[in-house]
């Protein structure tokens, strides 16, 4: 692709750059705005008047709080059980070689390729085969496996780019196992495995299909969402919480973007 | 003379692939030893070996006395300079050299300045702020060479150490690592397939080929007294001499071998000598590399530079010493 620096773009390409991103974030915007409406059955634009007042209202609401904190543990146990399981299954296939290595492979990264929906039915007849009953941990279960997905994918990629005789080297200078995963594994996959588990995070946290068939009757935040946008009674609330969401969300994953550029440029300049 | 590392019958196989085919061999203490052989004759493997990142198959193998089998990487004294440098582009210069000291376990403020030593070393003072990442290649193996002798080894290994050095860094690093290996004593073993190099630094050679050792010595009896056809193809490129002619010189028919600049050419067409015909010259700066072709016996001769040679084409005689024929133990 070329990049003439010198050159201005056209006004008619601004103009259609700027519908694009208008198209893209202007409704985001929206659900900011009706979380202050003071209409609560319907949205409506534009809004009647601005109010505060469900900030207060969303505050005292006991089932929002239950439907985050659900979310947040559920979101943080699946990161962490992808965050252990990726990376050592990642370290496996990309450090050794081994008799169906390739299967092992695409056989992780399937339920991200398959549809939502097939992962949450397989799930449902194998906990009710198995007489699991529904519980906080179906839902970690059926979460944790594309959230491993996330953290193997960052982190083979990672490793692929780590000299293995780096390993070698810390072993030869003294280091056991344990040090040498602590000392140079670690630091080299940290920045991957940053980004990987606040992905994993983020999926986890605004998935709908899995969960729907592995929650029984509790109720993550979109679930929750979901639910509240069916009924007509204090509306706003759902955009309260989406805009906290938001908030919430972005700035971690901002953080962990900048991380990876930074810990890019490190692994790049070694090469 | 104590023996730093005795392989005896150690074999190391991968599947099929016989890497090391019982290997027996001793490495005095204090020596600077190399291993030399194309790739894929099991030099690598053998440093592997001591290393600790492979375990034979079959043999023994001990340092200094003590077993090895079975022991890890990082519980023998000895330590490797990895052919990539294999730095870690996490920590500085300074941290890098010090890591084998922090695992295990000593003081920052003592390891910090033995890091510092061993960098002042190998002449790299000052650089220990600086990222492996912002060192040219020379520099990055300086610093490899100190991550591995700030642990005192009893051994060091090289692996293919000057392989990826421009030529002139090459020399220079050649006298560095001798004069440093007599400094401080230690065992050097270093791996590498570049023959020139093994005859200018090792004190002994060994020669590798097809997962054996073909012949173990000096540089000046590998060089002079090959064993084998192999050896003296691979070292330096002699002429490999058919039993047939050799019958004719020495009376014994055997495999023979004879230097390239043993061989003298004149344009004499009558007298004692081989007659042959000038086939090519390849001018080499200070010496003119002449093929020869002697009743469809290919050899190779070289003489000094401003020699006045005959035209190419034309007949030769070629004339050698007799001492310098060498018979080779390989049968005929």
């Amino acid at each position: 692709m070329r990049s003439d620096r010198g050159q201005r773009a056209p006004l008619g390409l601004k103009i259609a750059a700027a519908c694009g991103l208008l198209f893209l974030h202007l409704p985001i915007l929206l659900i900011f705005v009706y979380a202050f409406t003071t209409e609560e059955k319907s949205f409506v634009w534009p809004p009647p008047g601005l109010t505060t007042q469900w900030f207060a209202v969303t505050w005292n609401r006991p089932d929002v709080w239950d439907a985050l904190s659900l979310s947040v543990r559920v979101a943080a146990i699946s990161t962490a059980i992808a965050l252990v399981l990726g990376t050592l299954c990642a370290a496996a296939v990309s450090q050794t070689r081994f008799f169906g290595r390739e299967a092992i492979s695409l056989l992780v990264i399937l339920p991200i390729a398959l549809p939502g929906i097939i992962t949450g039915i397989a799930l449902r007849s194998a906990f009710s085969l198995a007489d699991i009953p529904f519980s906080f941990w179906t839902i970690v279960l059926g979460h944790a496996t594309f959230c491993v997905v996330v953290v193997y994918n960052n982190a083979v990629a990672r490793f692929r780019r780590t000299s293995g005789s780096m390993i070698e080297a810390s072993m030869d200078l003294g280091a056991d196992g344990f040090q040498t995963f602590r000392h140079v594994v670690l630091p080299n996959i940290a920045t991957a495995l940053l980004a990987g588990g606040m992905l994993a995070f983020a999926l986890s946290f605004d998935e709908v299909i899995v969960t729907t068939f592995t929650a029984g009757q509790q109720q993550t935040v979109p679930i929750w969402m979901l639910e509240e946008l069916i009924r007509p009674r204090q509306r706003p609330v759902t955009n309260v919480v989406a805009m906290v969401v938001v908030l919430v969300t972005l700035l971690p994953i901002l953080f962990a973007y900048y991380l990876t550029r930074d810990g890019d440029q490190i692994a790049g300049s070694g090469k | 003379m104590t023996s730093a590392v005795s392989f005896k019958q150690v074999s190391r196989h991968f599947g099929s692939v016989r890497a090391v085919d019982a290997v027996d061999l001793e490495i005095a203490a204090g020596e600077f030893f190399a291993m030399l052989g194309p790739s894929g004759s099991g030099k690598t493997t053998c440093l592997r070996l001591i290393a600790g990142f492979e375990q034979p198959t079959a043999g023994s193998i001990s340092i200094f006395g003590e077993r090895a089998e079975g022991v890890p990487p990082y519980r023998r004294n000895v330590n490797t300079v990895f052919q990539d440098y294999a730095l870690f582009p996490h920590l500085n210069v300074l941290d890098n050299v010090a890591y084998g000291l922090m695992v295990r376990g000593v003081g920052k403020a003592e390891r910090l300045k033995a890091a510092e030593e061993a960098l002042s070393l190998v002449r790299l003072p000052g650089y220990g702020a600086r990222r492996p990442g912002q060192l040219s290649g020379g520099q990055r193996q300086r610093v490899a060479l100190a991550r591995a002798l700030v642990n005192q080894p009893k051994v060091l290994l090289l692996d293919e150490p000057l392989g990826a050095l421009d030529l002139k860094l090459r020399e220079n690093m050649q006298e560095e690592l001798k004069s440093l290996q007599k400094a401080l004593g230690i065992t050097f073993v270093f791996v590498t397939h570049d023959q020139g190099e093994a005859l200018s630094m090792a004190d002994r050679v060994a020669v590798f080929n097809d997962g054996r050792i073909m012949q173990v010595g000096t540089p000046e009896d590998i060089y002079q007294r090959p064993n084998t056809r192999f050896v003296a193809d691979f070292v330096g490129s002699s002429n490999v001499l058919p039993p047939d002619f050799v019958q004719r010189y020495s009376g014994q028919h055997r495999w023979g071998s004879l230097r390239p600049e043993s061989i003298r050419v004149s344009s004499a067409t009558s007298g004692n000598g081989v007659a042959a015909r000038l086939v090519g010259t390849n001018y080499l700066g200070a010496t003119t590399r002449l093929a020869l072709d002697a009743d469809g016996l290919r050899l190779h001769a070289v003489v000094p530079a401003g020699t006045a040679l005959p035209a190419e084409g034309e007949a030769v005689m070629l004339t050698f010493n007799r001492d310098s024929l060498h018979l080779m133990d390989e049968p005929a």
